[in-house]
């Protein structure tokens, strides 16, 4: 369970985060919605410990992200920000391998490799396994990275915009492929999605975020609808139920 | 700011330049003609020289630095961080090198056309660098800058030039005398040219296809603009070594108090930088009386202390 | 990462560069002896030993500070770590007196020089990579200009010592490849080993930093306690190399982008050997074909000023620096 106490983050005078106090069930797929600059991004990356917040406190499975020893915490959670670059000149397969580190320090075993080889199963990424990560398109290179933090095999794995780059058909296959992950080893995906239709399908907890603050949380039944839409994004918008029981919204035209 | 008053404040700083040195200069021993006859002697053969020298060059080294941040259209460039002035320094030694009897003056436009040609350098650089940031174009600068001192020095090393190499990039007023500062009246000459055609810099500033609409010959100005800016900056390596960082932070500093209009601005420009060096070298006589420290290691400190001042103002968004 | 299939060619061109470092120390220490042998050898020995330790330092501190600051264009002299040092020296003998520093044994003046230069430049350097300055650009322009500001700090103290004070800091000032001091040589090499001894448990980690500050967190690195610790060895390892030969700017840029180029590996492992041999090869190498085929004396620093300001400016130009 992720447990976020009053945690607020401030620029100056400007207030990213604002007192938020959230707890977030282990197992399955947790989704942050939201309108741009909600501090969705900042949310993530608090509890992550990339950034330290002003206040509050975050504990990940009983652990204070800010004071838990760095290394320990990689093994009970990984995240992935937008925006990757790595300098150096990796291979496909070097990246995902970095996934390895927090339990080998680098040394790779026979278990680690097996773990490598599997998840660049899973991703389909053999074709380009031993390529240099610039010479691949947008997509590919966020499905490494994707690739690498599933290496890591941490109960939480935190995803800001994960499907960033990714065409419709390789979007739909990471929300199955994660939705599969979760139900299979019983992980937890927080992520912060821009597609309000990939969150009411695949998560089981949506959390709407407005001006730094939640303004709705529970599951996507409760928060996927036209009244909470509007809360959220200030946009009017039908909600049609498939005949599968999932919520699509319409909010093209 | 009030042009009179900034009159009066050189004024000042020039008439204490005038006072302070090795030999003291009392006031009243001049008046009362007692041993005044010495004392004149120096005043008139040495400290009224460097004061001038010192006026002349800082108000010219200020003005080729405001030009050439309007043509580059650039905040952070200047002759030295441009490649300009260490192109002069080279200028120099080919001349020391290849014509040593030629008198000051040709060695003059020699170090000019070397300083023209690192300046055309750098913009020829310029157009070919992706400019996503405005601080690319000063490390570029700086940076053949560097290039053309190392080839400097590499003949200077072998040819046994480097004293003369030291005194060519560093500005010292400590050898002024009556009859060798005397070319600086050219750049003060072409101050004046400057301070004339002050609209067309402003225009040229605002960019190629601007100035083009509004019907200015774009090419020219330029040329004018660099020809200036070269034989400014020759004079001063010429006759006192480089100044580093004066065309950079006088203008910069102006153009923070009351805008760019070149007109309007280049006047202070030429009196805050005389007024800057003569306060540079006068600090440089007191420091370790009766010894002197050159002005231009006072420039460098003061002058990379305005310039990190500059960059990290609001994190360099002046530029 | 650690694939056996990916270590094999990086250990062919390891190999390939170790050789020719050896070529380039063979020739130097052959060409063109006449007379005792004896004497000869020990003379080149130990100008052959400075530039070695020289070039390790330099190769090493700068990929390591590439790794802290995520680029390959900025190395510590770029960034005013040797002005630095040099100031640092002007300062202890302005604060302190001549008499006094000079009647130090050379070691303990080198021990307390470093000591001073970590404080200063971790504290510095700090405050500069954390602070907001986001832009590349202006994170290398300010270096430059604070190397600018060190240095004429640096030569308005020279000024203020009194003239014969100024002789015993110009004379530590502008050492070179030709002067090397042994008591100081032996000292630099024990340091330098330190500084690896260190270093080597770090290797695995300075894989995991190259991938950025966000991805080093999220494995488990301790960030902050890393990049000061690195930093704190840049600094040790610059101190070093200036103490030996004084700066020499752009040589870091050159071996290390030369190494990057040549070992097709991102691990330290293979990248800092390599940078290491490329460097010392430059070095002994430069040395030879400057001494001995074209006859000039100490003008190698120029030469290598010269091309690594032109590979500077051509990677401005292609724009590596982002």
């Amino acid at each position: 369970m992720i447990d976020v106490k009053n945690v607020s983050k401030s620029y100056g005078p400007s207030v990213v985060v604002d007192d938020i106090t959230l707890r977030l069930p282990a197992g399955g797929m947790i989704s942050i919605v939201g309108a741009n600059g909600a501090g969705k991004s900042t949310l993530l990356s608090m509890i992550s410990r990339l950034l330290p917040m002003s206040a509050g406190t975050v504990t990940v499975h009983g652990l204070d992200v800010t004071k838990a020893p760095s290394d320990e915490l990689a093994r009970r959670l990984s995240i992935l920000r937008q925006d990757n670059h790595v300098v150096s000149r990796l291979t496909v397969r070097d990246l995902v391998a970095f996934g390895r580190y927090p339990h080998s320090k680098g040394r790779l075993t026979e278990a680690d490799r097996g773990h490598i080889d599997r998840v660049i199963g899973y991703f389909e990424l053999e074709p380009f396994a031993d390529r240099f990560l610039d010479e691949l398109s947008g997509g590919q290179r966020q499905r490494a990275f994707i690739a690498m933090v599933l290496c890591q095999d941490t109960d939480y794995i935190l995803l800001d915009e994960p499907l960033n780059n990714l065409d419709i058909k390789h979007a739909v296959a990471m929300m199955k492929l994660f939705r599969r992950t979760a139900d299979t080893f019983g992980k937890t995906f927080v992520m912060v999605l821009h597609d309000i239709n990939f969150a009411s399908c695949y998560s089981d907890h949506t959390v709407a975020m407005r001006d730094g603050r939640v303004v709705h949380a529970g599951t996507p039944a409760d928060v996927i609808t036209p009244a909470a839409i509007r809360d959220v994004y200030g946009l009017d918008t039908t909600v049609q139920e498939t005949p599968e029981g999932r919520r699509i919204v319409h909010y093209y035209v | 700011m009030n042009l009179l008053l900034s009159c009066l404040g050189l004024a000042v700083v020039s008439a204490v330049s005038l006072f302070v040195g090795a030999s003291d200069i009392a006031l009243a021993s001049l008046v009362t003609g007692d041993g005044g006859g010495e004392a004149l002697l120096v005043l008139l053969a040495s400290r009224l020289p460097r004061t001038l020298a010192l006026v002349l060059a800082g108000a010219g080294m200020a003005v080729a630095g405001l030009i050439m941040q309007m043509i580059a259209r650039n905040r952070f460039v200047e002759p030295s961080t441009a490649g300009t002035a260490e192109a002069a320094a080279f200028g120099m030694l080919a001349v020391t090198l290849l014509a040593p009897e030629m008198p000051v003056f040709g060695r003059m436009l020699v170090a000019a056309c070397f300083a023209m040609g690192g300046t055309l350098l750098f913009l020829a650089i310029l157009r070919k660098v992706p400019l996503r940031s405005p601080l690319v174009v000063p490390l570029v600068g700086l940076m053949l800058g560097g290039v053309i001192t190392a080839v400097t020095v590499f003949f200077a090393y072998r040819l046994d030039l480097m004293q003369s190499f030291y005194a060519w990039t560093n500005g010292d007023f400590s050898g002024v005398l009556r009859g060798r500062y005397e070319l600086l009246w050219t750049s003060f000459a072409l101050t004046v040219v400057a301070y004339l055609a002050a609209d067309r810099f402003t225009v040229a500033g605002l960019g190629e296809d601007f100035s083009t609409s509004l019907g200015l010959g774009y090419r020219r100005v330029v040329a004018v603009g660099l020809t200036i800016v070269a034989l400014v900056t020759a004079a001063v390596v010429v006759t006192c070594g480089m100044i580093p960082f004066l065309g950079l932070i006088v203008p910069n500093v102006v153009s923070l108090l009351m805008g760019d209009n070149v007109r309007r601005s280049l006047p202070f420009v030429a009196l805050l930088g005389a007024a800057l060096v003569v306060v540079c070298d006068i600090v440089g006589r007191i420091v370790v009386h009766p010894y002197e420290i050159p002005i231009g290691t006072i420039m460098g400190v003061v002058g990379s202390a305005v310039f990190l001042y500059l960059l990290l103002r609001r994190d360099g968004r002046a530029a | 990462m650690l694939h056996s299939t990916s270590v094999k060619r990086p250990a062919v061109v390891l190999a390939g560069l170790a050789a020719l470092a050896a070529v380039a120390v063979a020739l130097y220490m052959t060409v063109g002896v006449r007379g005792d042998w004896g004497f000869v050898l020990a003379f080149r020995g130990m100008k052959l030993a400075t530039m070695i330790v020289v070039g390790y330092a330099v190769a090493v501190s700068t990929v390591l500070f590439q790794t802290v600051v995520g680029n390959r264009i900025l190395t510590p002299a770029i960034m005013g770590f040797d002005a630095l040092y040099g100031l640092l020296q002007s300062m202890l003998v302005f604060f302190l007196g001549a008499a006094f520093v000079a009647a130090w044994d050379p070691r303990l003046r080198f021990a307390v020089e470093v000591a001073v230069m970590v404080i200063f430049s971790v504290t510095l350097y700090r405050w500069l990579f954390s602070g907001g300055l986001r832009s590349l650009h202006l994170l290398m322009l300010v270096g430059i200009v604070f190397g600018v500001l060190f240095r004429s700090l640096m030569h308005f103290l020279n000024r203020i010592i009194d003239p014969t004070d100024f002789l015993v800091v110009q004379d530590r000032l502008f050492a070179s490849f030709n002067r090397p001091d042994p008591g100081l040589l032996a000292a630099s090499a024990l340091t330098v080993l330190a500084v690896s001894v260190v270093g080597l448990r770090w290797l695995r980690a300075f894989d995991v930093l190259a991938l950025g500050r966000d991805a080093a967190v999220n494995l488990g690195v301790d960030h902050r306690r890393m990049v000061t610790g690195l930093l704190l060895m840049v600094a040790v390892l610059v101190s070093v190399s200036t103490a030996l030969v004084g700066p020499i700017t752009f040589l870091g840029l050159l071996v290390a982008n030369l190494a990057y180029m040549l070992v097709p590996s991102h691990r330290h492992a293979l990248v800092l050997p390599g940078a290491v041999l490329v460097a010392v090869t430059t070095l002994v190498g430069g040395q030879v074909v400057l001494e001995r085929v074209f006859a000039f004396d100490t003008a190698l620093s120029v030469v290598i000023e010269f091309v690594g300001g032109l590979f500077f400016l051509f990677l401005l130009v292609r724009g590596f620096a982002r």
